[in-house]
């Protein structure tokens, strides 16, 4: 077990090396001198202070040095400068990082939650109407672009029916404390957490339902069912247990899309978390903050994989540790 | 072929995907020269209700254009990002799932370390980095999304190749000394085809909704009317106006639902033991 774990960050440590590589040659390949770019991004442009910030930022060393000066940087939790914003692009994004990881994780939750129970829903009443409801829905919020449902709810529950704040992470100068501020936070994180939510809950209902219905028909259900074993407990013990794999490697997989979500999901509510600040990056051409986000949305999805690997391995015995 | 299509055309959802991505191909085809209104020209007064004006069926946007226009020329930008993405993206899936596949031993755990890699890395931030350093056109968009999009489709033709090179009349080809170029694409990857065709359909609808999600951060081509900039532009407005967000909302939904329909059609058509398994 331990070995195994060992072995995953040492691979994961190698994945993200070669990410940071990737980064060091896409900001050399940002359209414009870096130095002058910079240079023009703090306000100023003579040649002398391009020249200043060339020797700064080592870019007048070869190639091969400057990679190894940014990897070293990197390693050390350096991800360069934001002109636009006047600060570390770390310390941005470490600011931000709490807002995205709250959304992410409910959102990761709600989907899961909603579709591992729509799914077997669906399978337990495998071609009734209630079936075919929750497959047509989830075919829908499938199809539905994120960023569009979002627009969607804010029309619906902000400005039609007024329940809930459209955007943000708090009410703005309200300054509440204690249990009111987490109540505050929970009603500005209904709607971001839900649009997240309901896309990947469409998958894992889909998922749920196609591989439950696929281990009902395998022999050591039909053996429960001849022991006379009662049908809750067969669907709960023995299909579900061992439908849920497929779940879980497919949300493994999905971590990385959750981020990309978080990107369009907090664009639209302002939410103030990296995928807002991705978005904000953007609009500034900030290539340092551009890269050091993707950076960072890396490590989390790599993180997040390790995690579900080890639920994996934990949820079914069978799959040995040493591989 | 015949009994493809019997089988295609038993599944209803199928039916209604293929219904649905005719009509779009046709709006997107021939659509400007029936409705030859640019989507950029003022047409009336900003911020006209749809429904109102018979000429402008859908109302109008912040700048007095004709949401519906747009929506006609829009068409045209999601299908094709959608084909032309999904092609590069099979021309470099293919071939390197087939040589991971075909070759082995130390050959395929490169391709397949590298193509793990890709698959690593998340796919929408990393499609929004390559546009925006290579800056917003037509072709940096289908690039970013093909290159993100390549990994599933190398894998699995990599196993469909594994499981296929131990068939007797491949091993029969490889004794008579075809070449591997030969045996590869004539006759291996023929009949690997019926699970790449499915997922290449799911794939289509998974580019139109990136290129629709890259739009609306502001990262389309600027000289291209999109669904996913009018509901980028409209987001401002939505309370005053939400026409301008609704309708290309739709547009974006019905043929990302199309395609994934026909994609289950496909599925259920070409693989028909599976589908029989599944019901």
């Amino acid at each position: 077990m331990l070995s195994f774990v060992a072995q995953r960050i040492v691979k994961g440590v190698f994945v993200l090396l070669a990410i940071i590589v990737m980064n060091f040659f896409l900001i050399r390949i940002a359209p414009g001198d870096p130095a002058a770019v910079m240079a023009g991004e703090a306000g100023a442009s003579d040649a002398q202070f391009v020249q200043q910030l060339r020797e700064k930022f080592s870019l007048d060393k070869p190639l091969p040095e400057q990679l190894f000066i940014y990897v070293k940087g990197v390693a050390s939790l350096d991800l360069g400068f934001s002109f636009r914003q006047q600060m570390p692009v770390s310390k941005l994004i470490a600011e931000r990082l709490p807002a995205t990881l709250l959304l992410t994780l409910t959102a990761f939750a709600i989907s899961l939650i909603l579709g591992i129970t729509f799914g077997t829903l669906a399978a337990r009443f495998a071609g009734t109407w209630a079936d075919t409801a929750i497959t047509v829905s989830a075919l829908l919020f499938y199809a539905t672009p994120i960023f569009w449902v979002a627009l969607m709810s804010i029309l619906l529950f902000s400005v039609y029916l007024g329940w809930l704040p459209s955007f943000g992470y708090e009410t703005v100068g309200a300054n509440y404390s204690g249990l009111a501020h987490v109540k505050d936070v929970a009603l500005h994180l209904i709607m971001p957490a839900m649009t997240i939510g309901l896309f990947f809950m469409a998958t894992y209902t889909r998922m749920t339902r196609a591989s439950m219905l696929e281990v009902k028909r395998l022999d050591f259900v039909k053996t429960a069912r001849a022991k006379g074993l009662r049908d809750n407990i067969i669907q709960r013990r023995h299909v579900l247990r061992n439908a849920l794999l497929p779940v879980v490697t497919l949300a493994g997989v999905h971590s990385g899309t959750l981020v990309g979500g978080a990107v369009l999901t907090e664009t639209v509510f302002a939410w103030p978390g990296i995928g807002r600040l991705l978005y904000e990056a953007l609009l500034q051409r900030d290539y340092n903050l551009l890269l050091g986000v993707f950076v960072v949305c890396s490590a989390m999805v790599l993180i997040f994989n390790l995690v579900t690997d080890l639920v994996y391995r934990l949820v079914d015995p069978r799959i040995e540790f040493a591989s | 072929m015949k009994k493809f299509w019997k089988l295609m055309l038993r599944n209803p959802g199928g039916v209604i995907g293929l219904v649905i991505i005719t009509f779009a191909i046709f709006i997107a085809l021939f659509g400007q020269m029936i409705f030859p209104t640019s989507p950029w020209r003022m047409v009336q007064r900003p911020f006209l209700p749809p429904f109102t004006n018979p000429m402008v069926t859908l109302g109008t946007d912040a700048l007095g254009r004709d949401v519906f226009a747009g929506l006609i020329y829009g068409a045209r930008v999601s299908l094709l990002v959608g084909l032309v993405s999904t092609t590069v993206a099979l021309t470099i899936g293919v071939p390197l799932g087939a040589i991971a596949g075909y070759f082995g031993g130390k050959v395929d755990d490169a391709l397949m370390r590298f193509t793990e890699f890709f698959q690593t890395i998340p796919s929408f931030p990393l499609a929004i980095v390559l546009v925006a350093i290579l800056q917003p056109s037509i072709y940096s968009i289908v690039g970013s999304i093909a290159i993100v999009s390549w990994p599933p489709v190398a894998r699995l033709v990599r196993g469909e190749v594994l499981s296929l090179r131990t068939r007797e009349y491949v091993q029969a080809a490889i004794v008579t000394g075809q070449s591997n170029t030969w045996i590869i694409s004539r006759e291996i990857l023929p009949n690997a085809l019926s699970p790449v065709i499915v997922l290449a359909s799911l794939m289509v609808a998974n580019a139109i909704l990136l290129e629709s999600s890259l739009s609306f951060l502001g990262l389309g081509d600027p000289n291209l009317m999109s669904w996913g900039y009018m509901v980028g532009a409209g987001r401002t407005v939505i309370r005053q106006a939400w026409w301008i967000t609704v309708f290309p909302g739709v547009a974006i939904l019905i043929s990302v639902l199309g395609m994934n329909l026909i994609g289950e059609g496909l599925n259920d058509a070409l693989n028909p033991r599976l589908a029989k398994d599944s019901r």
